[in-house]
């Protein structure tokens, strides 16, 4: 690189401070902030003395890991250390204008393993590590599905409100159909066309009528809630055994995969819904990025006009994308009852919502939605397993977590977020 | 709904072009009837019919939801070639049964032994609309301001707290109290809402996220709370003993209604929302970010203040409706205490078209249907949860009138009829 070619170097080839945007502070000190509050919650006001035991097998894993038995203490001290190092390390990053990179991501894995410590500190069950693994796969596939919709939808340029009502309607079908035919994979068939439909009305009222797209997304959301509760309440309840009584979804290890020892189970001994997560965010994420198809719904999602003026059908691709994205939410939602569960009111309890938040936080790319998705699942299913073995956070607060990290995040707390330019806005 | 609604005067084109054909030559050729053809294409084109006509479809949706469920119809549609009209008789009667078991839920029960009886469905409908009224003039407002608010429900929840916290835990005298608690909502709600309205406004950071992860943050914060001695004080049921005597809302007509001040206080809020909007300088500031953010800013208009202003108002009025709704109606607080009032509410101001009066009426319909669905549940065995889906549908309607004009048949406002003009 030629020196001269540099805007921010003076003729002399010096550094031109004005030049340069300024530095700024603010993930370091962020940083500080919570490796000091950690410090003292989990370090200076621990009970000396106590032991944090953490279950590391089951007894049906084939490679058995005794019970971790840790002093909280000195375990949450050393990885303090650790978090003051990072925060040390980002402090010169920041100063030397590099990349944070994985400073901020290594770092919160850091105080999370510290929280976890200090909150089973003299718990005489221990931590049941397996259990919050799995449970975190199981909390996290209908986020998943549900913020792929919403990737799928919103890189075209249609805003979906309505996940939690494609899930809901996913969940209600697939137990209506597996119930009446028995086979829970042709439920697996059903789930997506009900999240199809409800998609379909979505894109018909958004793109033909023209309609805000966050007005159809939430009234869409209380039809669906209000046509499921009263289907539930009239046919369901009148028939209970031959419509919602949904047969259970067989798991299938994958031998080797599912032996390998803590993750092994929770990953490759899942029901068929898993596997499919994993193909789908694989397959989505090299077509938006790497494929013809997916450099054209991100034309029309970024700027629909240069789009048309090369000859991309803005609104056919705006309907095929929202109708595939809400048969995706539709299929998750088939998670909420594939352990045989019966459907009730409101299944998806608001998951649609925390979907559409992973979705931000993953800045609008699946394998971004599936890393928040495992991020709200995991705060999840640690919040039920806390819950189980006495937890000394209560648990209102730590379900408050979801929403208060998409805050942080749209308000450019925790870095930029800048969703597609054209979301929202009819065409033409 | 970030734009302006429609002009309600529906724009009637003239039926000339302008610049040709001479007066004279006009009034030769215009027919003798043409006011009333102009009459009934401003009647045929109004928004008024439109609202009209999607109420009317979604009741027809409803019915045919209604029927599918019912036992009898099902039972008499196994036949249904052998005798068809069994199948339509028992469609109809109950889809009749649950309508008329509505109407008397919410408006008149011709069947009560007293005049008392028979009025209070109305009044019940009434209490049901209060919070609605509240909450949907809020968020109208910041339809209006280009704002989409999605809170209400939060901020319904936190001025619903706020009254509950200073209705048990302070004690004062006989009005005072419940002016506190009042005031508490309004400033606990305002805040909440103007959360979103300052991180619009310093970060850009979408109010539609904001308020949907503020709505949730708001019901994991008070059911927390109610598990603390901040609102539960004893009991081990997560809710709140009963505000003070002091703290209610006096009843309007006595023991045996329900209905309280919070409704007029609605009415006045309409009134006072209605000034602000459409007379003060801070609503015409408003209306002009809602027309045009960027016009606005060039004349001068600081947006950024006008989205916490908006923010604010709104979050106020949607906590007076919380305040209506437990010293009113309920007066002990649970976490499900805001119901669906805040979904509700973005029904009613979408339906309203976020017009205080267009509100206050929307509000008195889906309060209607709020008040009179037990009735409907218990007389013709249809499940409340029938009203969201007239809601629903109900505002999926209003949203696209090209889509209830093209089912009624209706002309379209876009396309000027016109009248043939003779060569000359």
């Amino acid at each position: 690189m030629s020196q001269l070619a540099n805007p921010r170097l003076t003729p002399d080839g010096l550094l031109d401070e004005k030049a340069m945007a300024p530095v700024s502070w603010r993930t370091p000190i962020i940083l500080g902030v919570i490796s000091i509050v950690g410090l003292l919650a989990f370090v200076i006001f621990t009970h000396p003395g106590r032991i944090s035991r953490i279950v590391v097998s089951r007894s049906a894993d084939a490679i058995q890991i005794g019970t971790l038995h840790l002093p909280s203490q000195g375990s949450a001290l050393v990885l303090l250390v650790v978090a003051f190092g990072l925060t040390g390390l980002s402090f010169w990053a920041t100063l030397n204008r590099r990349r944070l990179g994985v400073i901020p991501i290594a770092f919160g894995i850091v105080m999370l393993f510290a929280f976890l410590i200090w909150a089973v500190a003299g718990n005489t069950g221990g931590l049941p590590l397996p259990l919050l693994l799995s449970t975190t796969i199981t909390a996290a596939v209908p986020l998943v599905f549900g913020a792929l919709a919403g990737v799928l939808c919103e890189r075209s340029g249609i805003i979906n409100i309505a996940i939690e009502g494609q899930l809901l309607a996913g969940a209600f079908l697939c137990v209506v159909v597996s119930s009446a035919t028995g086979n829970p994979y042709i439920g697996l068939i059903a789930a997506p066309i009900a999240g199809a439909l409800v998609g379909l009305l979505l894109a018909v009222f958004s793109i033909k009528y023209r309609v805000d797209q966050i007005i159809v997304g939430v009234v869409l959301n209380v039809l669906v809630l209000g046509l499921t509760n009263y289907l539930f309440s009239t046919v369901l309840t009148q028939n209970p055994q031959g419509l919602n009584n949904p047969p259970r979804m067989p798991s299938f290890a994958i031998p080797g995969l599912s032996e390998i020892p803590v993750i092994g189970p929770a990953l490759f001994n899942q029901t068929v819904i898993v596997y499919v997560m994993y193909v789908v965010v694989a397959v989505l994420q090299v077509m938006l990025f790497r494929s013809r198809w997916g450099l054209r719904v991100r034309a029309v999602g970024e700027h629909p006009k240069a789009a048309d003026t090369v000859g991309i059908k803005v609104n056919r691709t705006r309907y095929r994308n929202v109708v595939l994205g809400s048969a995706i939410a539709g299929f998750g939602g088939s998670a909420f009852v594939a352990a045989a569960l019966p459907f009730t009111k409101e299944v998806s309890a608001g998951r649609g919502y925390i979907a559409l938040a992973a979705m931000i936080l993953g800045r609008w790319s699946p394998t971004g939605a599936l890393a928040a998705a495992l991020l709200f699942g995991f705060a999840d299913s640690l919040n039920r397993v806390l819950g189980n073995i006495g937890s000394p956070v209560p648990y209102e607060l730590l379900a408050m977590l979801p929403y208060l990290a998409t805050i942080f995040a749209v308000a450019g707390l925790v870095g930029r977020i800048r969703p597609p330019a054209a979301e929202g806005k009819p065409y033409p | 709904m970030t734009q302006e609604p429609e002009n309600p005067e529906s724009p009637v084109v003239p039926e000339q072009d302008p610049g040709t054909g001479a007066r004279g030559n006009r009034d030769a050729t215009r027919p003798d009837d043409q006011w009333l053809r102009d009459a009934m294409h401003r009647m045929l084109t109004s928004n008024w019919l439109v609202t009209l006509l999607a109420i009317v479809a979604a009741l027809v949706i409803s019915g045919v939801l209604i029927a599918i469920a019912d036992e009898d119809v099902r039972e008499a549609s196994t036949y249904f070639f052998a005798r068809p009209l069994d199948t339509v008789s028992a469609a109809w009667n109950s889809v009749a049964g649950a309508y008329a078991s509505l109407f008397r839920g919410a408006v008149f029960d011709f069947q009560a032994p007293t005049l008392a009886r028979a009025i209070r469905p109305i009044t019940e409908t009434m209490v049901a609309a209060t919070p609605l009224i509240f909450a949907a003039l809020g968020l109208g407002m910041g339809f209006r301001s280009g704002l989409f608010n999605i809170g209400a429900q939060g901020q319904v929840l936190m001025g619903a707290a706020a009254a509950t916290y200073v209705g048990i835990t302070w004690s004062l005298p006989v009005v005072v109290h419940v002016v506190m608690a009042v005031i508490a909502a309004m400033v606990v709600g305002g805040l909440w809402a103007g959360i979103a309205g300052f991180l619009k406004a310093r970060t850009g950071a979408s109010e539609v996220i904001v308020t949907i992860m503020l709505n949730w943050i708001a019901i994991w914060l008070v059911t927390y709370l109610l598990t603390t001695t901040v609102l539960r004080q004893g009991g081990s049921r997560p809710i709140s003993p009963a505000v003070g005597e002091n703290a209610r809302l006096p009843l309007l007509f006595g023991e045996g209604f329900r209905l309280h001040w919070g409704f007029l206080l609605a009415l006045g809020a309409a009134a006072l929302v209605w000034w602000l909007m459409e007379r003060s300088t801070i609503g015409f500031k408003f209306r002009a970010v809602g027309a045009n953010m960027d016009a606005a800013r060039t004349a001068g208009i600081n947006v950024n203040m006008i989205f916490v202003f908006v923010m604010v108002t709104a979050g106020i009025l949607a906590g007076l409706g919380g305040a209506a709704q437990i010293l009113g109606t309920d007066k002990t607080l649970q976490a499900g205490s805001a119901g669906s009032i805040g979904f509700d509410a973005i029904t009613v101001a979408l339906l309203g078209r976020s017009r205080p009066l267009g509100t206050v009426l929307a509000a008195l319909l889906f309060g209607a249907l709020r008040a009179g669905s037990p009735l409907m549940q218990t007389v013709s065995n249809t499940p409340i949860d029938i009203v969201l889906v007239i809601q629903a549908v109900i505002v999926l309607f209003i949203a696209a009138p090209p889509l209830v004009r093209s089912i009624f048949f209706l002309p379209s406002p876009d396309r000027p009829r016109r009248v043939k003009e003779v060569a000359a």
